[in-house]
């Protein structure tokens, strides 16, 4: 049962991720591979901050903001250099990688004595409660502002610019700069995702952001299938569909484990399990029609 | 209000397929005029229009627009003067979006857009009341994604989206192309209709013929990225049916 809590808080944990992907491929219909490196720095600067005693809530704005700068990075060079969206991303992470090598020093950063979000806040008694009670008032903060923003004139500019870029841009919007703000903002999420699963695990590590990209995208696309199945509109229920995306896909790989797959196979098994959600409804309408 | 002048522009410059989309245009667009452009396909009536719309620069010559030179001025800063209704109404809306959120940002195309919520019931209220105009029943799907509807559904809300903020000049590049005739001529009396209600300035590329003769003060053929006709007031409305299909005998 332990193994399901620990699932359902890194789920939280991903949250942040998934809704940052929500908004990078959903909202701006781009691929955004900038994710596994800004996931991260996220990291490698919560573990050197804390591990040189630095306050967890100095780290948060620091962490927020420089995965707002590479999302931006790589929204600059898609827009202005005109390079193809994949490529811009996948050029920031790989320079990424060197930057989150020198942040950390390492590349590995134990964090057993230091201070923590978790260590730090108090609200149960029993550390995991405390941990879930932590995840759950940051991922509804975190919720409330996307959904707010989204609901906003700007949001709606947003919300259309991955619609109909003609249209968008005839009614007034600087559709480049909007794409920057978008990617800064779903690598903000992203950052944040970052910081906070350090502190759940209690290491950093350089190569934590491997394949971060299609747990982000898993979330997703789970919760795109209750939102076409049911034919979802409103801003707030596609937002909790992304959460509880967020944590099916944690409960899924915690289940693959506990019946014994080798953790070896562990990346192979994401893929695989995000190819079956994918192709699912394509193979079931296949056979309707 | 609509300046071209002298206004040159060319696709893939100094390569064997080189275009000349558009050769030396000089065209003076005064307000209130109603401007029909028709011209074969590929003589560059797009390409002027998309010059006007800031979608495209011209190579050489210069663009006014109420006043103001904006040769060089981005798409979404004319945007302040000019709405457009594209030939694909999969372009003028954005689909996974409600109609209702549709004209909210059509409510602030000349405005920024900011961070504070601007859909509220008086604006859906208003929203309502200006869609029930159409007489589509569509006042009552104001919630609905704009994919749910149709083409012809789209280009006519496309048009009112138009006049939903302050707008002097309307380009409509073959609006009625991709609809079926009863939703044609829907769409082009609405778009008649603004047009005089708003006093705009209206540009309408148009292959159909009946409508070039119907509609507007000022008719305009194109052939090779130039001008071979250009009639307006009592001299377009003097023009037969017949005449225009001579044109392209
Ligand atoms: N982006 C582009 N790149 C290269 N060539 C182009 C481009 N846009 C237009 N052209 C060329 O410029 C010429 C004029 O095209 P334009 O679209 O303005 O014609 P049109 O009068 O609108 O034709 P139609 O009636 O078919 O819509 C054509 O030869 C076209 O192939
Ligand atoms: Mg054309």
């Amino acid at each position: 049962m332990d193994f399901y809590l620990t699932a359902l808080l890194q789920g939280l944990c991903f949250s942040a991720l998934a809704l940052g992907i929500y908004i990078s491929m959903k909202i701006f219909n781009i691929p955004d591979i900038t994710t596994n490196g800004s996931y991260t720095l996220g990291g490698a600067i919560t573990g050197i901050m804390l591990t040189n005693h630095q306050s967890t809530y100095l780290i948060l704005p620091i962490v927020i903001f420089a995965g707002g700068i590479a999302g931006a990075l790589t929204g600059l060079i898609t827009t202005k250099l005109k390079v193809n969206a994949l490529l811009a991303g996948i050029l920031v992470m790989t320079g990424l990688h060197s930057v989150n090598l020198i942040i950390m020093g390492r590349s590995n950063l134990p964090l057993i004595s230091t201070s923590s979000l978790f260590s730090i806040l108090n609200i149960a008694a029993d550390p995991n409660h405390n941990t879930f009670w932590i995840l759950s008032v940051f991922v509804a903060i975190i919720t409330l502002m996307i959904g707010y923003l989204l609901k906003t004139d700007f949001g709606i500019a947003m919300r259309a610019t991955g619609n109909s870029e003609s249209m968008v841009r005839a009614l007034g919007v600087d559709t480049d700069r909007m794409k920057i703000v978008g990617l800064a903002l779903a690598n903000a999420l992203t950052a944040l995702s970052g910081y906070m699963i350090v502190q759940f695990q209690a290491f950093a590590d350089i190569n934590m952001g491997q394949a971060i990209v299609i747990i982000g995208l898993g979330s997703v696309i789970i919760a795109e299938s209750f939102i076409n199945w049911f034919n979802i509109t409103n801003v707030w229920i596609i937002l909790i569909l992304v959460l509880i995306g967020a944590i099916i896909f944690q409960l899924v790989l915690a289940l693959t484990l506990a019946i014994g797959v080798d953790p070896n196979l562990l990346s192979l098994t994401t893929s695989t399990f995000v190819l079956l959600i994918v192709s699912l409804p394509r193979l079931s309408f296949g056979k309707a029609s | 209000m609509i300046a071209i002048n002298n206004v040159h522009k060319a696709f893939n410059k100094g390569k064997a397929n080189q275009v000349n989309a558009v050769n030396g245009i000089r065209l003076n667009i005064q307000s209130n005029e109603f401007l029909v452009i028709v011209g074969s396909n590929g003589s560059g009536k797009t390409t002027l229009l998309n010059l006007v719309a800031g979608t495209v620069f011209p190579d050489n010559g210069s663009i006014n627009i109420d006043g103001n030179d904006v040769t060089k001025t981005p798409d979404y800063r004319r945007s302040q003067w000019i709405a457009r209704v594209f030939q694909n109404p999969m372009s003028g809306t954005a689909s996974d979006l409600s109609i209702l959120d549709n004209f909210r940002l059509a409510a602030i195309r000349t405005k920024a857009k900011g961070l504070s919520i601007g859909v509220n019931d008086a604006f859906k209220q208003q929203v309502k009341e200006k869609i029930a105009t159409l007489g589509m029943g569509l006042e009552n799907k104001i919630e609905q994604p704009m994919g749910t509807l149709s083409g012809g559904q789209r280009q006519a809300l496309t048009l009112l989206m138009s006049v939903m903020d302050s707008c002097k000049v309307l380009l409509l590049d073959e609006p009625t192309a991709a609809l079926d005739p009863r939703s044609a001529d829907v769409v082009m009396r609405t778009a008649d209709k603004l047009i005089t209600d708003f006093k705009l300035t209206a540009i309408l590329i148009t292959h159909n013929l009946k409508d070039a003769y119907n509609y507007g003060n000022r008719i305009i053929q194109m052939g090779e990225g130039a001008i071979l006709r250009d009639l307006s007031g009592e001299q377009k409305s003097a023009l037969k049916q017949n005449d225009l299909f001579d044109w392209f005998g």
